[in-house]
């Protein structure tokens, strides 16, 4: 086994532009479930759109609307790119 | 038949404390947030509505009625949440009543141009009722972006009746009431696409509910890929370009400090005439009241009670506060409307993260600029508990409508009119802004502060949606910011002034030994207060003034004037005269207005807090907090300037 392999990316990895899909979403609790009502759910089309002046939270494009996400959380979310 | 309806009417009485009649039908309105709900609320309802909360709940409920020839409905406005698996409270509002109540119909709104996650709550209600109305609304918004839906081919794939609407335009309206009727009245069939749940069902609950979630998606995805046409528009979208501006790097927060340093100064530009208009109105008016209670040969108590203490306090607080209020609410309900107020949050987060709160806090504090007691309401919308304690006890260090005209009056005179008179306004601004950037900045060091002491814990998580701006509707912004606004901001003014008017001038008129009980008061805070830096008056009205803020300033003066010649003040030089013969200095000035940016917040503000936390203890941190950093701040800048020989 590769123990080198690279770490799947996540979603607050993503620049600005760039897309991806969701794979899974390493949550847990309350978080988790905000998360999926607001339609990320495992293979949904992500794409990041800005980032808050400070650099955190960032806006993501989902499903004809604008949701943001803290980077911490946004860690959480593993992405297929 | 009639017995089970009387049955159903008594649940809903007892459970919902919803009061219908037998002859209504009953609608409840689900949706998720920032679809138009509310408008289409306003457009069906028109005045016909009135507001409370949901039994037991700190959540706000809004019923109003509307017909359809000659049958009445009742509306009832569900909670705006993007599920009904009650994860919330709202949730589990939303969920009870559409299983409990079983509503004659429910009326699900949903967004045209985000079909897909507006789909996965339309599901979900559609799987528990098929008494169901869904309603595309935003149509327009939809048709700018580009965006078409194929409302017939959506009824046919959810089997439940669609209609269309734009509800800002009243478009599609009618359609929705002859359906809701059509529903309610069981003439139509239907069938509503059910999600097949095939997988068996796990012990897990959590991962039950994934499946669920996924399995909706799904289901949404599927039927709205055969409704939806999108013609893709290459050009970046205003909207996009509005957002690239109020939210980089370099321009969003300057942009947000000119925003609120325009309104301000628009505010105090925009009422120095109607002020001066009313007070020489309001004024001339108490010299003819005079002369009636002259004529008809009043004893001069009463003729000071109601005419001096109760009718000049009041038309004090109706020409200082209306006219700022009637420019203030309606420029900051615009903000709100065009969508603005999230981004700030968006903006902010990172700051109330480091500090261990929410950045949903920024929103509270906006509503604190109208009125703290409202603030401490709008606190409902934070989830984590102990970041709902933070806002709500720093709400009023955000200064309110009731004291900025403490705090336009006295930095016109004492920094405006001292440094450059001929920019008055604009320096009012700017000192007013200054005040409230400290307010903001004492916010986030006293959230850091309680974060690390007796509200001990991390900063938990903030998901916030940034919904498109949309063009305010000028007719909805001046009626929601002068009515629900102004109106009851002012007329809990008035019913605060005029009785501590009377207070006011009783204690000037009851003479003990050589001075009036007002003077001995002010002498017996007169220590205290000139360790603050201010006098035993100013200190005495702020005391007075718990009730209202606004009526500080009336206090003060009834107070100097009590002893003095002068008996009525129409403007502001007036005012400066008699501040200077007190024996005001620029340290006064400031010290003042300090303190009223940070002192304990008026009776409806605690109220409010006591309601919203049911505790004492944390009603009392409420009132310290503000208190200890004003006096802490005063007697610090007090002591410095008069020790350095500036005061």
């Amino acid at each position: 086994m590769n123990t080198n392999a690279m770490p799947i990316p996540s979603l607050a990895q993503l620049n600005i532009g760039q897309t991806c899909h969701i794979n899974t979403i390493e949550l847990t609790g309350l978080l988790k479930r905000r998360i999926l009502d607001l339609g990320l759910v495992p293979g949904t089309l992500v794409e990041c759109v800005r980032r808050s002046p400070s650099g955190n939270p960032s806006a993501y494009h989902v499903r004809g609307t604008t949701i943001a996400l803290r980077n911490e959380d946004a860690d959480f979310i593993k992405v297929k790119l | 038949m009639l017995e089970n309806r009387m049955k159903h009417l008594a649940l809903l009485k007892n459970r919902f404390h919803i009061i219908a009649s037998p002859q209504q039908f009953i609608v409840a309105l689900a949706g998720n947030p920032n679809v138009g709900k509310s408008t289409i609320f306003n457009e069906l309802t028109g005045l016909r509505q009135h507001t409370g909360n949901w039994p037991g709940k700190t959540v706000d409920n809004a019923q109003g009625t509307f017909h359809y020839f000659e049958q009445e409905f009742l509306l009832v406005d569900l909670p705006g949440t993007y599920s009904i698996m009650a994860h919330s409270v709202e949730e589990e509002i939303a969920r009870d009543f559409i299983c409990d109540a079983q509503p004659d119909a429910t009326l699900i709104v949903i967004d045209a141009s985000c079909l897909e996650r507006n789909l996965n709550l339309a599901l979900q209600i559609m799987n528990i009722t098929s008494k169901v109305v869904v309603c595309v609304n935003l149509l327009d918004e939809a048709k700018r972006k580009g965006i078409e839906v194929d409302l017939k081919r959506l009824s046919k794939e959810l089997g439940v009746p669609v209609v269309g609407t734009t509800a800002r335009t009243g478009e599609g309206l009618d359609k929705l009431k002859e359906t809701l009727f059509e529903v309610a009245n069981n003439e139509l069939l239907i069938i509503p696409r059910k999600v097949k749940l095939d997988q068996p069902p796990y012990d897990d609950l959590a991962k039950d509910e994934d499946k669920i979630v996924a399995a909706l998606y799904q289901q949404a995805e599927q039927v709205s890929e055969h409704v939806v046409r999108k013609t893709e528009t290459l050009k970046k979208s205003l909207e996009h370009r509005l957002d690239d501006l109020l939210t980089s790097r370099w321009f969003g927060y300057p942009t947000m400090l000119l925003l609120l340093c325009g309104i301000f100064w628009l505010t105090i530009v925009g009422a120095n005439l109607p002020s001066e208009v009313l007070a020489s109105t309001l004024f001339a008016l108490q010299d003819r009241l005079t002369e009636l209670f002259m004529k008809l040969g009043a004893p001069p108590w009463l003729h000071g009670l109601l005419v001096l203490g109760m009718y000049r306090s009041l038309a004090w607080v109706v020409a200082v506060m209306l006219p700022p209020m009637a420019i203030f609410f309606p420029l900051f309900t615009l903000l709100e409307d065009l969508g603005y107020l999230p981004r700030i949050a968006f903006n902010l987060d990172h700051a109330f993260k480091k500090c261990h709160s929410c950045g949903k806090q920024i929103l509270t504090m906006c509503m604190g600029f109208g009125c703290n007691a409202a603030g401490v309401v709008a606190c409902r919308i934070i989830d984590s508990p102990r970041e709902r304690l933070i806002a709500l006890i720093t709400n009023s260090l955000v200064p309110c409508n009731g004291r900025f005209p403490t705090l336009i009056a006295i930095s016109t005179i004492f920094i405006a009119g001292v440094f450059a008179p001929e920019l008055s306004s604009v320096i009012t601004a700017i000192s007013i802004t200054v005040i409230v950037l400290l307010g903001i900045l004492l916010t986030f060091i006293s959230a850091w502060v309680l974060s690390h002491t007796i509200l001990k814990g991390e900063p938990s998580t903030n998901i916030l949606e940034l919904p498109p701006y949309r063009m305010p509707q000028f007719g909805a912004v001046i009626y929601r910011s002068i009515i629900d606004r102004t109106l009851f901001v002012l007329k809990r003014a008035v019913i605060m002034a005029a009785p501590a008017g009377a207070i006011t001038w009783l204690l000037g008129y009851i003479i003990v030994g050589e001075y009036s009980l007002l003077q001995h008061l002010a002498e017996l805070l007169q220590p205290l207060a000139y360790y603050l830096g201010l006098d035993g008056v100013i200190l005495l009205a702020f005391i007075l003034g718990l009730p209202a803020n606004e009526i500080v300033i009336p206090i003060i003066l009834m107070t100097y004037l009590s002893t003095g010649q002068i008996t009525e003040v129409a403007s502001l030089n007036e005012l400066k005269d008699i501040l200077l013969a007190n024996g005001w200095t620029l340290l006064t000035a400031i010290n003042t207005m300090l303190f009223c940016l940070l002192h304990w917040p008026c009776t409806t503000t605690l109220l409010s807090a006591y309601k919203e936390t049911g505790s004492a203890k944390w009603t009392a941190v409420a009132f310290a907090l503000p208190t200890m950093i004003g006096i802490i701040l005063c007697s610090a800048i007090a002591f410095t300037a008069r020790f350095l020989g500036l005061a």
